[in-house]
């Protein structure tokens, strides 16, 4: 299955990305503001906006909502305690979702076939994470750094995506 | 290609978006004490203009968040993008110009 998400060409490869959970928080902005406090941030990151706190990392992806990106171990006890104290909504994602690390000089013309979203730095700066849609499929796209993007999609449009990635990374290449 | 302003996403394809009818139509605090007809009212009867139109909208595949905006039906053109729960915006006669054109 690992090959089967790999998707390699000049210029362009993704990895998927393994190991590690990812939870769903929805909740009032103080709610949001208490889980970033228990993590040890001084608040919430701004919307479309991302965070590190330890082996957390929290993305901002709508005003009541932080998808929060963990190591195998989940979520801290901190930030547990703190929520079973205020009104919330917390699932586990881990299994809903694939995740691929994308590098490559083609990157960006790869992306651009996808999706209309500007992915310039200068209106998508790094540290930045939207959903939006790539091809047909729902997903979310996070700037890790300056020619990193982190990409992740529901599982079941797995298959889609690496099929669109692997033809638009082929047609970038020429 | 359309841009639609998420008032929290900022500008976005027009297709990450879905369209939810006519806004400010407010249920009634009493169904029951309403006639069929004006419970019809509520339930089907939408203005449909021709022209500048304030209807809700999703940001389906962003932020997931309803708001509202002001579009010319003719045109497509938006006026203007706002959060659930304020009020109908005030349109300036160059604004409606604009979207007209």
């Amino acid at each position: 299955m690992s090959d089967a998400l790999t998707v390699s060409r000049p210029g362009f490869t993704a990895t998927p990305v393994r190991g590690g959970r990812r939870f769903s928080l929805q909740g009032r902005a103080t709610t949001l503001n208490g889980t970033a406090k228990a993590l040890g941030l001084a608040e919430v990151p701004a919307m479309l906006g991302t965070a590190q706190a330890g082996k957390c990392t929290l993305l901002r992806l709508a005003p009541q909502e932080l998808l929060i990106l963990t190591d195998d171990a989940g979520l801290p006890g901190k930030v547990t305690d703190y929520l079973a104290t205020v009104p919330h909504s917390l699932v586990e994602v881990s299994d809903r979702q694939v995740g691929w690390t994308l590098v490559g000089e083609r990157l960006h013309d790869t992306l651009a076939a996808l999706s209309p979203l500007d992915m310039r730095a200068r209106s998508f700066p790094v540290g930045c994470a939207t959903r939006t849609l790539f091809g047909k499929a729902d997903g979310m796209v996070w700037r890790t750094s300056e020619d990193t993007f982190h990409l992740e999609v529901w599982r079941s449009f797995a298959p889609y995506i690496v099929a669109m990635l692997d033809a638009a990374a082929l047609d970038a290449a020429w | 290609m359309l841009l639609i302003r998420c008032p929290y996403c900022g500008d976005r394809a027009e297709v990450e978006f879905a369209n939810a009818g006519e806004a400010h139509i407010d249920r009634p605090a009493d169904p029951m004490s309403l006639s069929d007809e004006e419970w019809a009212q509520y339930l089907y009867m939408r203005d449909n203009p021709k022209g500048l139109i304030a209807e809700r909208w999703r940001h389906a595949h962003g932020c997931n968040r309803f708001f509202n905006a002001i579009r010319d039906t003719r045109t497509d053109r938006f006026v203007t993008t706002y959060e659930i729960g304020q009020p109908r915006p005030e349109v300036t006669p160059e604004q409606a110009e604009e979207a007209a054109r």
